[in-house]
């Protein structure tokens, strides 16, 4: 690791301040990305503003059938949360499954968001939950906010502050591992709310997560593994590497799929 | 006989209790008054050549004490490495060994070979500077797949080798192969990959070099699994210094799996810049580090062809093997494909004639060497998958066709040079097909395939060699060493007993094994008895520990030394009891005259023989014996591993339903210990079969899985519960009856998951790893 000069923040705005102050800062949420990045000397930010300590980004809240994550919640929290169980099943069971116990405990929702890693769990939740990322200047559309691989919305000066989103009337998380690295190589949520159906998929896109657009309309049509039977997953826009071809992601992406749909 | 502690106990591991609280010291643990820190500069490039070396701006770091290049080391004598096993190819030229410089000299042949050490006050400061050196690298094409390499045009990674071709070497009658090929009335033919893997020891490589000039002496502490062949090669070959000016020391060491047999470029460079900078320069690899430079394992392609006649009777193998070698020839390197593999290509059979052809060869690749099993995985893999193809083929059931071809009389003469000389194939098939419910499975593969699932089944019946070796029979192979084994036992004056041995513990359990041994023959308690190992100060010259030989060989050698201490204290005791030696028994802490109530506490005979006031004339004083045992043949484990496994048709993934091994190690020590070797071995073995493949990118010879992010290893959520049996045949070759269990686990185990995963999906062709993407490429290309 370089080097780097280390701020803890204890509120928000002085997170910002910190981050504003400093030549190429960096945030450190969980640190469970940043921190082997910067060991392996792959990242070397001048400064990094610790957001462990700032109150505002804990907690989880229900209210009104709209669930709300504070960003530095940690995976352990959401997968251990009653609330979150309750509200959505899916969502605590994706978080528990995430890494392994020590980065569930480190790791939160917002660095992971934040990130964008494309085999990261929580981008497809939060495009098949149709959630809103909270920053401290707007609110963003989860649609909006995955730009691509490691590519969010985020300005340089914006903190991804919570995520909301309305209960799902039944939703579930299908991944298929990793061998290696247990990352998803396929992991597609699906959620159901009234009449609509929406489909996030990880690991698998060549631009990070997305939503699967063709196996939403098939599945608004009749909310079953069998709807799914025509959809055909384009290998061309998979990522493709030593552990998974294209055509093999595609493949599993559509397995998942309708093992997400029976599960939900 | 009747000692709670002795042979065949369950003892505890002595040792675990510093383990698993932490007080392990191993190499890194190791500290020297003024000692720094190094970091090595290794190339970014599969195959390039240094056309300058700028270390200006590195030295001006502060904390630097000096940043050090391969010219520098060669202006100062220190040879190159080399391979110690001699082979020669069949038109009778000897192996074309390359050179390999310790830090690199014109070229550069792999990723991460070094090139420049930094010795600085710190690592960290070390690791600042490594990324200020300079290196002016000319690209050149690199190769790293074993069947490019020895195309026409490939790139030419050594001088010395055309077409990268190290050795062509053949063992068995090839005239009479082909005799029965064509008189055969079946013939099987398979071709047959093995992966390559990275040994993931979990302690990374570590050394520490200190020279001494007031002493002019240096000490070697390092990761080693044989520090006095270690001590011996520096000294004789690299010269680093003369044998009694360098003590290696090898300290507690977290596992090797073959890897730390071999004299790697880190601890003669240290021990170098040692001497050069005047302070103890200490190396210890990272992870990444482990992963380029620990020599890997494996890496086969071969074809075999079995001539069967009209009885479904083996007439003939023929065996075509291309090995990869890497970029240079490690240590025992050339062995490994030879006479550690192709010598075993009889398996448990009665095959009158094998041929087998060996090519090695050379890519742009980390180097390879022996790997848990060292050759006996890869010819057991290509053997037990050929004779499951057979039975396909035939429309025979696989343990039928295997039953009429074991070998079933003893000493058994094999066509490549082997004499099989116990064993008992039918019994461990028996006892194995037993415990898996082998008549039961067709009703549990159409349950399975009610439930959407396919399931397979496979054995493997392996045969092995271990307790490495004659000394005799290896020097006339081509060894540049012999591989006896030493022991030294000595009896304090309370009776209290040290075993100083050349065998190495890193993970085997030998301060239990070793012990109960003593304890058996001499009747004393499990602590007051001391295994000493692993430093050449202390220790008698040594061979150390690989191929499974520490039971076979090293504990033969204290029991030789055993017999002599035993033949003395019943001197001692005969004189001091006026009673005849031949009457004089040893039992349970005594020293006794037979059939009478006459006797003394093994304590009052060591008393005895170092107070010296009353042993009989002319006798030395002392109680303390060495022995150097040479072992008269390999002994040979073998058994039968049947493992059944699940495979889901809509991803690939396999599940093991059952693991069942049927092991005969002869004799056993410690039931225990052997379990949990065969746990080890087998995980091994599932991991190589399931999920372990090394990969480097075909254009530019990086390394794809130099991280556990892309490198899989497998974890306890990918094995089953295995079922670990035991039959025995005593080993006739050495006094103790043992044939050795190290290896056994990870040679047998590969080839029953694959011809269960093919048994399973309907598809022969299927390689190593069988990852769920490589099982469904396969389910879906039938």
């Amino acid at each position: 690791m370089y080097a780097t000069n280390y701020h803890r923040a204890s509120s928000l705005s002085e997170a910002e301040q910190m981050l504003a102050a400093a030549e190429e800062g960096k945030l450190l949420s969980g640190g469970q990305t940043l921190i082997p990045t910067m060991k392996q000397r792959l990242a070397a930010p001048t400064d990094i503003v610790d957001l462990r300590h700032v109150a505002e980004l804990k907690g989880i809240s229900v209210s009104g059938g709209v669930v709300k994550i504070g960003a530095g919640t940690t995976h352990a929290e959401v997968a251990g949360s009653a609330d979150v169980k309750n509200a959505c099943p899916a969502l605590a069971g994706l978080a528990s499954h995430i890494g392994d116990p020590h980065v569930r405990h480190m790791g939160t929702i917002g660095g992971s968001i934040a990130n964008n890693d494309p085999a990261a769990d929580y981008p497809s939740a939060m495009l098949a939950l149709n959630a809103t990322i909270h920053t401290n200047k707007r609110e963003i559309a989860a649609d909006d906010f995955f730009v691509g691989m490691f590519e969010t919305a985020l300005g340089d000066d914006e903190i991804v502050t919570a995520v909301s989103f309305e209960a799902p009337d039944s939703a579930a998380y299908q991944k298929f591992p990793n061998p290696a690295s247990r990352y998803a190589m396929a992991g597609v949520f699906v959620a159901k709310k009234g009449g609509t159906v929406r489909v996030g998929v990880t690991g698998a896109g060549s631009d990070g997560a997305y939503r699967a657009s063709d196996m939403e309309q098939a599945l608004s049509g009749s909310f079953s593994p069998d709807a799914l039977e025509g959809v055909s997953v384009d290998p061309g826009g998979m990522l493709s590497d030593i552990h998974g071809t294209a055509e093999y992601r595609a493949h599993l992406v559509k397995v998942m799929a309708k093992r997400a749909v029976a599960a939900a | 006989m009747g000692v709670v502690e002795g042979i065949g106990a369950r003892v505890a591991r002595k040792e675990d209790r510093r383990f698993i609280t932490g007080k392990g010291r191993y190499t890194d643990d190791m500290n020297v008054v003024g000692m720094k820190h190094a970091i090595f500069v290794r190339s970014p490039h599969a195959h390039a050549r240094i056309k300058g070396i700028d270390k200006s701006e590195a030295l001006n770091v502060p904390g630097v004490i000096d940043v050090l290049d391969g010219d520098q080391l060669a202006a100062d004598g220190i040879g190159n490495l080399i391979c110690g096993w001699m082979i020669h190819s069949r038109d009778g030229s000897p192996m074309k060994m390359g050179d390999w410089r310790p830090l690199a000299g014109d070229t550069v042949r792999y990723v991460g070979e070094a090139v420049v050490i930094v010795v600085a006050d710190t690592k960290a400061i070390a690791r600042e500077a490594a990324e200020k050196v300079v290196i002016d690298y000319e690209e050149l094409d690199a190769v790293t797949d074993l069947v490019t390499a020895v195309e026409p045009g490939a790139p030419q990674i050594h001088p010395v080798a055309d077409n990268n071709l190290v050795f062509d070497w053949t063992i068995g009658d090839e005239m009479a192969v082909e005799e029965a090929i064509s008189d055969a009335a079946h013939i099987v033919e398979l071709e047959v990959s093995n992966n390559r893997l990275i040994p993931n020891a979990m302690e990374p490589r570590a050394t520490l070099g200190h020279y001494d000039a007031g002493e002019d002496h240096y000490t070697c502490w390092t990761t080693s699994q044989n520090p006095h062949v270690a001590r011996l090669v520096m000294s004789a070959f690299y010269n680093v210094a003369p044998e009694n000016k360098l003590r290696v020391i090898a300290p507690d060491v977290g596992g090797g799996f073959g890897s730390k047999i071999f004299i790697y470029p880190e601890e003669i460079v240290c021990l170098w810049a040692s001497k050069r900078t005047g302070v103890p320069v200490k190396w210890v690899a990272d992870r990444t580090e482990s992963f380029m430079t620990d020599a890997h394992g494996r890496d086969h392609l071969s074809t075999i062809k079995i001539a069967l006649d009209a009885n479904k009777k083996i007439t003939a193998f023929k065996i075509d093997t291309l090995a990869n070698l890497g970029a240079y020839m490690s240590l025992f390197s050339s062995s490994v494909p030879t006479y550690l593999y192709a010598t075993l290509l009889s398996g448990q059979y009665d095959v009158p004639n094998i041929f087998a052809n060996v090519r090695t060869v050379y890519t742009n690749t980390t180097p390879v060497d022996a790997y848990r099993g060292a050759g006996r995985p890869e010819a057991s893999y290509l053997i037990e998958r050929a004779m499951e193809t057979a039975a396909r083929q035939l429309d025979m059931d696989p343990a039928e066709l295997r039953r009429i071809n074991f070998v079933k009389t003893f000493p058994h003469e094999t066509p490549v040079i082997m004499t099989y000389d116990a064993g008992d194939f039918e019994a461990s098939l028996d006892v194995a097909m037993e415990a898996a419910d082998y008549a039961g499975f067709p009703a549990r593969k159409a349950e399975a395939k009610a439930r959407g699932k396919l399931r397979g089944i496979g054995f493997n019946c392996y045969i092995e060699a271990c307790g490495i070796a004659p000394s005799k029979a290896v020097g006339s192979l081509g060894a540049g060493v012999g591989l006896w084994e030493s022991a030294e036992v000595r009896v304090n004056a309370v009776g209290t007993i040290e075993v100083l041995t050349g065998s190495h513990s890193h993970g085997q359990g030998h301060e239990t094994t070793f012990a109960q041994l003593v304890a058996e023959r001499l009747g004393v308690g499990l602590d007051s008895i001391s295994i000493v190992h692993g430093d050449t100060d202390k220790v008698q010259m040594g061979m150390g520990t690989y191929g499974s030989r520490s039971g076979a060989v090293g504990m033969s050698a204290i029991a030789g030394a055993l017999d002599k201490v035993e033949a003395k204290a019943k001197k001692v005791a005969a004189h001091l009891l006026e009673a005849d030696e031949s009457d004089i028994v040893i039992e349970n802490g005594e020293v006794k005259v037979a059939g009478t109530d006459k006797k003394l506490a093994w304590h009052e005979v060591s008393l005895a023989c170092y107070t010296a006031h009353n042993l009989p004339d002319g006798m030395e004083p002392g109680l303390k014996e060495t022995s150097f045992y040479d072992p008269s043949n390999f002994t040979f484990p073998a058994g039968c591993y049947i493992c059944e496994v699940e495979v889901d048709p809509d991803t690939g993934t396999t599940q093991i339903i059952q693991f069942v091994a049927a092991d005969d190690f002869g004799n056993i020590i410690n039931p225990m210990i052997v379990e949990g070797q065969v746990h080890g071995g087998v995980a091994q073995g599932i991991g190589q079969a399931m999920l372990e493949g090394c990969a480097y990118d075909p254009e530019s010879g990086q390394l794809l899985t130099a991280s556990y992010m892309d490198y899989a290893m497998p974890r306890a959520h990918d094995l089953p519960s295995f079922n670990v049996l035991t039959t025995t045949t005593p080993c006739p070759s050495n006094p103790l009856g043992i044939k050795g269990c190290g290896e056994a686990g990870a040679i047998g185990s590969p080839g029953a998951l694959i011809n269960a995963i093919t048994d399973a999906i309907g598809n022969n062709d299927l390689s190593m790893p069988a990852t769920p993407q490589n099982v469904w490429a396969a389910l879906n290309a039938k």
